[in-house]
């Protein structure tokens, strides 16, 4: 079996990563910080190690910044709730995917005016477009950093460091198929808001995420999705007004977090750049041989530096759809068909409302791997070459 | 003789983790415990150090940015 669906989630993860959760359901088991005894205050160490791999990874100001939840689309939620009002302002790309673009589609309804900057068909990004589209009420500016459909990567940095120096307004970050593949310096690239997950290239467990809050954010205006206990402050019925507390309400997914930081940790050893490294590698073997297949459309930039290990491609005279079930049924090669949650971005490269097929690789992917399933796309663009009418 | 015992404050146990790591760079000891009733109705943790390293405690969570409710004899 060859698993090529790294951009939908991970796999396999570090052994590390499964060796921590067990040790903390066997060993800790308890609800961090909300008991003062000893395997309360280990589960809340435990917590507080994961923001410190997390903060260390892309260089937040302060892990006391790094607020965890589900996944990164609840740090999108909880970045475009915690700040847009009617009235305001927000610009976007055409990449940006559902968790982006949904929550946005739902404020303009509530009165937030959003502009959505087109990307080219390659889905690369000018980030003058970006600054021309601001207006005197823009509060935010929400980018993808890489986009899960063609891997192009955006130029965020460009656009935070330009919008930090005009003091203009802040910059949030989807980095869920970004954080852990290319390097992040939150400060060094002015983002403000950066929302990461856990389960992809931080090769955590599922149902870890969250959003870090950087220091031009204005907590007295920001507001948390959800409210509730959170362990300090008990005497009080308001929700407290600093972090992580202010957004973290409810007992965290502990055991998870235990699972992130040691997969967080296990990329720090590995070094982001070796990690890339090794992706842009085998990207660029997978693009240069996908494009060398008569019947095959590759998507996005031809360079693997340019993009993020994902790739999509359709092969002429066979659906997404039937190209996916077969990969698997008779060649074992796992990968995600289809439009990946991201109708803007399809249609941004002209494959709405069909989609594409999507290779996703992952560190633990190899050359032969790449070999095989480039062996299957061909095969496959074979025989529905001989069934295309004159192919 | 009985130790004398001082408590750090904070606002969160995510702070009280952040300042116990200060304080052991430090080389000061600390132990979190459950803030006692009296000084807070708080359901969270408290760092316990000794009296006489109070101030060296202070000294360093400031020079660290750390964030503290008050500093308390017990």
């Amino acid at each position: 079996m060859i698993y090529l669906d790294n951009a939908a989630t991970s796999w396999p993860k570090p052994p590390q990563v499964l060796a921590a959760m067990a040790r903390f359901m066997t060993g800790v088991g308890a609800n961090p910080g909300r008991s003062g005894h000893r395997l309360s205050v280990e589960a809340g160490r435990i917590v507080y190690a994961a923001r410190e791999a997390v903060a260390q990874l892309f260089h937040a100001p302060d892990p006391l910044r790094v607020v965890f939840g589900m996944n990164a689309t609840e740090g999108i939620n909880l970045a475009l709730r915690g700040l847009l009002r009617p009235g305001d302002h927000v610009v976007t790309s055409s990449m940006e995917h559902n968790s982006v673009m949904r929550p946005l589609r739902a404020l303009e309804r509530e009165g937030v005016e959003v502009t959505v900057v087109p990307c080219s068909p390659e889905g690369v990004l000018d980030p003058q477009a970006v600054l021309a589209a601001l207006q005197p009420n823009t509060r935010l500016v929400v980018l993808n950093h890489a986009s899960n459909v063609t891997g192009t990567i955006l130029p965020v940095a460009e656009v935070g460091r330009a919008l930090q120096q005009m003091n203009g307004p802040l910059l949030v970050v989807d980095g869920a198929q970004s954080g852990g593949a290319i390097p992040i310096d939150m400060q060094a690239d002015g983002i403000d808001l950066l929302a990461f997950t856990g389960h992809k290239s931080l090769y955590g467990p599922t149902g870890t995420g969250g959003l870090i809050i950087g220091e031009r954010v204005p907590l007295e205006e920001f507001r948390p999705l959800i409210r509730g206990g959170t362990g300090s402050r008990s005497e009080r019925e308001e929700q407290p007004d600093f972090l992580p507390d202010m957004c973290e309400s409810g007992t965290p997914n502990a055991v998870g977090l235990a699972g992130l930081e040691a997969g967080a940790r296990w990329v720090l050893e590995q070094g982001v750049e070796a990690v890339r490294a090794h992706e842009v590698e085998l990207s660029q073997q997978l693009l240069d041989g996908l494009r060398s297949i008569p019947g095959v459309t590759v998507y996005g930039p031809a360079e693997a530096h340019l993009r993020t290990a994902v790739v999509s491609f359709n092969i002429a005279g066979m659906e997404p759809s039937e190209a996916g079930l077969r990969l698997d049924e008779e060649f074992g090669i796992m990968c995600r068909v289809g439009l990946h949650c991201a109708p803007a971005a399809h249609r941004t490269i002209g494959t709405f409302p069909v989609g594409t097929v999507r290779f996703g690789l992952g560190a633990f992917n190899t050359a032969g791997e790449v070999d095989r399933a480039l062996e299957a796309v061909e095969r496959l663009a074979e025989e529905a070459g001989r069934r295309t009418p004159g192919g | 003789m009985e130790e004398m015992y001082a408590v750090i404050l904070v606002y969160s146990t995510a702070h009280a983790l952040k300042a116990e790591k200060v304080l052991q760079r430090a080389g000061i000891a600390c132990r979190p415990i459950p803030v006692p009733r009296h000084l807070s109705s708080d359901c969270g943790i408290c760092l316990r150090i000794h009296r006489e390293d109070a101030a060296a405690a202070l000294k360093a969570l400031e020079e660290a940015k750390v964030e503290i409710e008050g500093v308390h004899n017990i």
